[in-house]
């Protein structure tokens, strides 16, 4: 009885296997086996795991298979009788040798696979830094001064306790990268808390942004579309709400996308120069405080007791306008309170800042403009 | 070497007094038998708890959406998981055996260290319960991964990482005990005839992992040590404004990490080789090539540890090195399990409880060393590094590796523990449910994984949602399995069939050719004779 269940229980294993694999190498799905993907490297990648899979199918069905028969037929409830052999140097020389020559195989390609991987420094077209930020990226196109931050998409953020339906849920960005097809694109990764992994299964980029050093990457995309990735690091609260939109698309397309980021932050700088109003610095100041603070202090600026300081009633709110600007602007040192200079620009400090003091259950009275701001950096 | 003379000479011919009644029995006992029966509880009471954490996280990941828990605790849940598990259960479990079975396997009286034994089980209700209490403090529990990479666990951890970091140093030190006593044991007081080369293989993994925990501990205790004096005294081992290096945090705690998978996985290998054989009927095949297998294993095990960390920016040169050493671990575990096989051809098998494990065992071992094999590949680890594949790939080595040894050793030495039989058809009925639900729960991982859902994420989008439903079906179907185990344990305890000395019609070894079921308080009070 047993016997017969066991037997089955490893048919099921071993056809289960080889059937969902052999089924997704077929079709490509997405959903059982891993990407293609679109890039050279992705695909050798591809082939290398298929390799290494296929070679692991076939270790197990014979040694699963000499097990089973092993179970079928050298069982007591048939009358057999234990041999007694129990050592043979010649057959363990060659059970460590074989795998050891299967391996051989598989380091060959491996090793021209992951030298490949590893060139990210020759003969880059265009380099993107990625710096990964609690719990967003910032994407800065090193040589194009256009600069801005990607974070998780309201439209995900809303339906966060039911989201049947939603399309692309937790997989959707407020800002995507633009790439241009057919160039190679050197990524710079840095972070400016804790270590984080820039990760798009598509691309084959998977690389940790970790703070106070630099590393890289490359990737060349062949085909135009819109690719999607998480990070891969645990970095905190929010680890599974920072995903990755790249959107690659033709050259073209790609300078034209450029010209208008560069028109944004001409107006965005020349909205710093004007006075706002109270009304409109506390519109916007919501916003930005719903995007960028809530995560760590609260909606309702409440906090998380013994691990985020609460906004509502904090003494520092309450205080100085300046050290408030102060520690938002430059951050506090040796604490998960970042330096925002680097991520908002002077209108959106401002109108946080504003906010702060004047909702969330604080009534301070005061506005700050963004020339205050300016003034801090 | 043993000798009888000096003992007798200490204690006279009242030898056979029988443990102390109460209470206290348990808490000053320094016999090997109380304690290992001390660690063996402590580890199941830490099973359950650090399953019910594990329930929490399958409850959550039932369905994509927030439903029963906030980010912040999921990450404490599963940080909390992986510290119990691997510290409470696991380690504990195999220090458990040891303390049993090791003085009756080599004809020992006892541990040798015995009031360091007593201590260094009670070191551990006391790190626990410390642990555990973070979860009702202020901040929270742990909830930067079972890894606690810095700067996580450093600058941005709340104030109750400081009990995190004592009670690991607390588990440290008794780890630590642990391993001298077991060493100490092994080598002064086998019987005479007992040569190492006669050793059982339980007791031959025991000592090599006794060595990599004396090795490997200290590394732990000193990565702690630098997350303290980071947090509180002003240096900058792990932040790199101040001349540190937070990569580094990675090489130290994987320097002691992938050691420590091998201590969880090395006496699982003597457990499967004592089994194997009972039930086969034939000698174990290959002992030698086993005994050099497994120190092949472990000192492989201290030169592999970057191959977790592939995607953290590291010479081309080094992940080449790292790849090439991570995949020759293969060919020293693949002959365990040939010689497994091999022992099992032309035997004359019988299925009892503990063959099933055992066989369950082998085969879904072997599973989670397939894909092990294909993580060690550094490109393609690009694609598998912190996903459901890697969650995959763990669990099938350390629950249906791990988890499935030390159930194994239960059923095949509690008849000679308690001297009672335990019941044959609760034992089938829980390796089957078990075995069925821990497939359910664990392979469709590798699918969700491979499709790109990344690691400790407390939700997901809609394209993972069919399997991660699958999964935590079987995820509850084994959490239950494992209540249903707790009573078959009590069951067997209470009472049950007499069992023979012998136990197994096939069982050879000291434990079972020269003591009674139970056996005494003290055995071995004279040295048995060894064939």
């Amino acid at each position: 009885m047993i016997f017969n269940k066991l037997s089955r229980r490893f048919l099921v294993v071993v056809t289960g296997l080889v059937s969902m694999f052999s089924m997704s190498a077929a079709r490509a799905e997405y959903e059982l086996n891993m990407t293609q993907g679109v890039t050279p490297i992705s695909q050798d990648i591809y082939s290398l795991h298929m390799l290494v899979f296929w070679i692991c199918v076939v270790i197990g069905v014979v040694v699963f298979g000499a097990m089973a028969w092993s179970i079928l037929h050298h069982r007591k409830s048939k009358g057999a009788v234990a041999a007694n052999f129990h050592e043979s140097t010649t057959i363990e020389i060659v059970w460590t040798v074989v795998p050891l020559l299967i391996l051989i195989g598989i380091a060959i390609p491996a090793t021209g696979t992951l030298l490949d991987l590893e060139d990210a420094k020759t003969n880059a077209d265009i380099t993107l830094q990625v710096t990964g930020i609690q719990w967003k990226w910032k994407y800065t196109y090193v040589d194009e001064d256009v600069s801005f931050i990607s974070s998780l998409a309201q439209s995900s953020r809303d339906v966060m306790s039911d989201p049947t339906g939603n399309e692309n849920y937790l997989l959707e960005v407020d800002e995507p990268v633009v790439l241009p097809i057919n160039k190679k694109i050197r990524f710079l990764f840095h972070s400016s808390d804790v270590i984080h992994a820039w990760w798009v299964p598509e691309l084959a980029v998977k690389q940790d942004s970790v703070p106070g050093f630099i590393n890289d990457s490359w990737a060349t995309i062949e085909e135009p579309g819109i690719y999607r990735g998480q990070c891969a690091e645990l970095c905190g609260k929010d680890h599974g709400f920072m995903p990755i939109v790249v959107n690659a698309v033709s050259e073209a397309e790609y300078e034209q996308w450029l010209v208008s980021k560069k028109e944004e932050a001409a107006a965005a700088a020349a909205s710093a120069e004007q006075e706002w109003s109270m009304k409109d610095l506390l519109a916007r100041g919501e916003t930005v405080y719903q995007a960028n603070c809530s995560a760590c202090h609260g909606p309702t600026g409440a906090g998380i007791p013994g691990a985020f300081p609460a906004m509502t009633g904090s003494p520092l709110v309450l205080g100085d306008a300046a050290g408030h600007i102060d520690v938002v602007v430059n951050g506090k040192a040796g604490t998960a309170m970042a330096a925002f200079k680097g991520q908002l620009n002077d209108v959106d400090l401002a109108a946080v800042v504003t906010y702060e003091r004047n909702a969330l259950g604080n009534s301070v009275g005061d506005m700050v403009q963004p020339s205050a701001i300016k003034n801090a950096r | 070497m043993y000798t009888e003379t000096t003992h007798d000479a200490a204690h006279g011919e009242h030898h056979d007094h029988g443990p102390a009644k109460g209470l206290m029995r348990w808490v000053t006992t320094t016999n090997h038998k109380d304690i290992g029966t001390l660690y063996l509880w402590l580890a199941f009471i830490m099973l359950l708890y650090g399953g019910s954490m594990a329930m929490i996280i399958r409850l959550e990941l039932f369905q994509p959406g927030l439903q029963w828990v906030e980010p912040h605790f999921f990450n404490q849940m599963t940080t909390m998981h992986g510290l119990v598990m691997v510290f409470g259960a696991i380690m504990p479990a195999f220090v458990g055996l040891a303390n049993w079975l090791v003085p009756i396997m080599i004809g020992a009286p006892d541990m040798a260290l015995p009031r360091m034994n007593n201590w260094s089980f009670w070191i551990l209700p006391f790190a626990f319960t410390m642990l555990a209490s973070t979860t009702f403090m202020e901040g929270g529990a742990p909830a930067f991964g079972w890894t606690f990479y810095a700067p996580l666990s450093t600058t941005f951890a709340p104030d109750t990482t400081d009990f995190f970091i004592f009670a690991v140093h607390l588990m440290g030190i008794s780890s630590v005990m642990g391993a001298i006593n077991i060493i100490a044991t092994i080598l002064n007081m086998r019987a005479p005839g007992m040569t190492l080369m006669k050793m059982p293989l339980f007791v031959w993994t025991w000592l090599i992992t006794a060595y990599l925990l004396i090795a490997v501990m200290p590394v732990l205790a000193g990565a702690v040590t630098m997350m303290l004096t980071d947090r509180h005294f002003g240096t900058s081992f792990f932040d790199a404004a101040g001349g540190g290096d937070p990569v580094m945090f990675q090489h130290v705690f994987w320097f002691f990490g992938h050691p420590e998978v091998y201590i969880m996985i090395l006496p699982a290998f003597g457990v499967i080789s004592a089994i194997i054989p009972t039930f086969a009927r034939k000698p174990l095949f290959g002992y030698s090539s086993m005994v050099y297998a497994t120190a092949s294993i472990a000192i492989l095990s201290f030169m592999v540890w970057a191959h977790h960390m592939f995607t953290v920016g590291m010479p081309v040169a080094g992940e080449l090195y790292f790849m090439y050493a991570t995949i020759l671990i293969s060919v020293p575990t693949g002959v365990k399990v040939f010689n497994w096989v091999t022992t099992m051809w032309k035997g004359s098998m019988t299925f009892e409880t503990p063959m099933l494990w055992a066989l369950g065992f082998i085969v879904m071992f072997t599973i989670g060393g397939f894909s092990g094999l294909m993580l060690g590949v550094a490109p393609v680890d690009t694609q598998y590094h912190d996903t459901y594949f890697v969650v995959a790939h763990f669990h099938y080595v350390l629950v249906t590796g791990a988890l499935y040894s030390i159930i194994a050793a239960f059923y095949y030495w509690v008849p000679k523990w308690t001297g009672h039989m335990y019941d044959e058809k609760l034992g089938k009925i829980h390796f089957w449910w078990s075995t069925i639900a821990v497939n359910v729960l664990f392979f469709p991982q590798h699918f969700v994984g491979l499709a790109g859902m990344p690691r400790r994420i407390p939700d997901y989008s809609l394209q993972f949602a069919e399997f991660n439903a699958i999964s935590s079906i079987g995820g509850f179907a084994f959490g239950l399995a494992q209540v249903f185990f707790l009573y078959i344990v009590i069951k067997t305890i209470r009472g049950g069939e007499k069992a023979t000395a012998q136990v197994w019609e096939g069982a050879t070894g000291l434990e079972f050719e020269q003591l009674p079921s139970p056996p005494p308080y003290h055995s071995f009070t004279e040295a048995p004779p060894v064939r």
